[in-house]
């Protein structure tokens, strides 16, 4: 017959010390654990998620009068080679508006509108012009063979095509001779939960003309912009959808 | 070796001749192919294309051969569909030059691609939505189709089977031009395009052009093997290449008229009517007045029944007129800046609200002639080694016509 067994104090206190060590570090690391769940980047094996979808608020009453610093930073960003020639890349230009009656003039920013129901991914016949589930409009550079429909059917003229071979390149954003490109809403920076490059460049100028985020996030600032002033999508008429509104025009 | 050459060759054999037509088509398709491996190694910046005109010259040159290349079957259908003898005997030429030619645009559209080696992601990534990608499947889809009408108008034991598939052939050759058509139909963001006309208009035209290409093509064997067209089917043919320019003349006046009925579209036909310069004078020189209303007058005028020659200078003139309106559709299109801001006025770095310019460069020219020397080429050894002369039945011409 063997004794129960009996549990000195110091093994009751180990074993006390251990709870309440484990309940501090689960109370400790718990909600961080739990938190970096919600607002973690998105990691590279993991795809985009249609519960998001990103978008732009662009005031033209703020953009700077003769400002171009959102181009010059998204020529930077995307190793383009700021070369204004009729066969040259621009992912996003500066328009010049003047109303026919008033003579009112005005400028902004104009980029892909990274449409809902985006012509250029309606007609692309291999498919890549693509949409991805968060709403950004890209096209997938291994797939693209170089027809330039997406081009004709884009109401914003807001692709390129690249005319000429390529040297220096950023790693990040591969390009290549042949294909169509256009703004990608620096996908790249996007997908580390920062913000475009033209974003940013506009803040840092202290314009604040530009507002990124998530559209279907009712307390993001683009949200809360959008549900407090009046905005407008360029060519509204043609039902896109389109992801990048515009203010004061 | 001339004896090898000689096949199928009813009159004289000229191999010499043959030997001379070869080796100027193969000229022509060598230049294209030059023009193809030099802009694939430097890139579309030694063209005259650019992010305003993205599709140029090469596409005017593939778009009309895609175009003719279904028109041309319609020679073969109003036999096989129809039942017209005249036609019937002319059903193998008809479907012989339509292969012919859809091959040479098509190589034109293939050559000019950004990414040409990614040919084989076009054939296996198809996104359905796209009516591009549907073209692609009509074009395949022809080659099939109209290659097995030939096996059963070419083989005696196959011969009761050309009636359905030459049915299956015109219901797919309109398929094919509706979206040819709709290609730019589709185009909602700019103002020549974006109209359901699109496609009924490229089908009548390509009835014009097609018959045109014919009527040249046939005239050419004749005098090859010294033979005259009798004038009972010259007069028949003529009549109907005039209906078809006639019907070509009435889609353009109704497709700018009800533009210029939409305020909205003011602008647009400004431009091409009146103010557009190169555009402007190829509309009215070009497509209507070389192309529609001079055949027109050639094809009723007193003498064109007993002459070839004003028949042909007619089909001539309509498939010049034919390129002017590629010309005009495609590449006006795109010079007319889009209209993003209604009632304002637009600049920028980018071209914006300005007439975009465009000049081809001799790489688009060879290309684009490289179309229309794959189309020769092809015709010329079919002619040479298959029985495609038409052999008229004038017993049942006379027939037809009780």
């Amino acid at each position: 017959m063997s004794q129960p067994m009996q549990h000195s104090p110091q093994q009751e206190q180990r074993r006390d010390f251990l709870k309440a060590g484990t309940l501090v570090a689960g109370m400790t690391l718990g909600p961080g654990v739990l938190f970096y769940g919600i607002a973690h980047s998105r990691a590279p094996e993991e795809a985009a998620s249609s519960a998001k979808r990103y978008g732009m608020l662009i005031d033209a009453s703020k953009c700077g009068d003769g400002c171009s610093d959102c181009v010059t930073a998204c020529n930077t960003e995307n190793g383009l080679s700021g070369k204004t020639g009729p066969q040259d890349t621009q992912y996003i230009r500066k328009l010049n508006i003047k109303d026919l009656r008033t003579n009112h003039v005005q400028e902004l920013p104009m980029l892909c509108q990274h449409c809902e129901n985006p012509p250029c991914v309606d007609v692309c016949p291999t498919g890549a012009s693509m949409k991805r589930a968060d709403g950004i409009v890209l096209v997938d550079r291994h797939i693209c063979i170089g027809c330039r429909y997406c081009m004709m059917a884009c109401p914003y003229k807001a692709r390129s095509f690249v005319h000429e071979p390529l040297t220096d390149q950023n790693p990040e954003v591969p390009r290549g001779k042949g294909c169509v490109e256009s703004c990608t809403f620096c996908v790249q920076r996007v997908d580390r939960d920062e913000t475009p490059a033209c974003v940013e460049a506009c803040n840092a100028k202290g314009h604040q003309a530009m507002v990124f985020g998530d559209l279907k996030d009712p307390n993001s600032a683009i949200s809360q912009a959008l549900a407090s002033h009046a905005s407008t999508e360029v060519r509204a008429d043609l039902g896109l959808n389109a992801g990048v509104r515009y203010q004061g025009i | 070796m001339a004896n090898q050459t000689c096949i199928s060759q009813g009159g004289a054999c000229r191999t010499s001749q043959f030997w001379g037509l070869l080796a100027v088509g193969g000229l022509v398709v060598l230049g294209a192919l030059y023009a193809f491996f030099t802009l694939e190694h430097h890139g579309h910046v030694l063209t005259g294309m650019n992010n305003q005109i993205v599709w140029g010259l090469p596409h005017v040159f593939a778009v009309f051969l895609i175009v003719a290349a279904s028109g041309v079957l319609n020679v073969a259908s109003i036999g096989s569909v129809f039942g017209k003898s005249l036609y019937k005997a002319r059903a193998p030429l008809s479907g012989m030059l339509a292969l012919a030619m859809l091959a040479g645009g098509l190589a034109v559209l293939v050559l000019d691609l950004g990414r040409p080696d990614r040919l084989i992601v076009a054939m296996t990534h198809y996104n359905f939505k796209s009516i591009f990608a549907w073209n692609m499947i009509f074009y395949n889809g022809f080659f099939a189709i109209v290659g097995l009408y030939l096996v059963t108008l070419m083989t005696r034991s196959l011969k009761q089977w050309s009636t359905p598939v030459g049915f299956a052939a015109f219901l797919w050759r309109l398929g094919l031009t509706t979206a040819t058509g709709s290609i730019f139909g589709f185009i909602v963001a700019r103002a020549g395009y974006n109209s359901a006309l699109m496609a009924p208009m490229f089908i009548i035209m390509s009835f014009a052009y097609g018959l045109a290409v014919f009527l040249l093509v046939q005239t050419a064997m004749y005098w090859w093997n010294d033979l005259q067209l009798d004038e009972r089917i010259l007069v028949r043919m003529k009549n109907l290449l005039a209906v078809f320019i006639a019907a070509s003349l009435y889609f353009t006046i109704v497709f700018h008229l009800t533009n210029l009925y939409f305020a909205k579209q003011w602008a647009f036909e400004r431009f091409i009517l009146l103010e557009g310069g190169t555009y402007t004078t190829l509309f009215w020189v070009g497509q209507v007045l070389i192309g529609y209303l001079i055949p027109l007058a050639l094809l009723f005028s007193p003498g064109s029944r007993q002459s070839v020659t004003t028949v042909m200078l007619a089909a001539l003139l309509a498939i010049l007129g034919g390129l002017a309106q590629m010309y005009v559709t495609i590449i006006g299109g795109q010079a007319f800046p889009m209209d993003m801001f209604p009632g304002r006025v637009v600049s920028s770095s980018f071209f914006d609200g300005v007439v975009a310019q465009y000049s081809p460069s001799m790489y688009e020219w060879l290309l684009g002639m490289g179309g229309i020397g794959i189309a020769f080429l092809g015709t010329t050894v079919a002619v040479r080694v298959f029985k495609f002369m038409p052999q008229d039945d004038f017993a049942a011409l006379e027939a037809d016509k009780k």
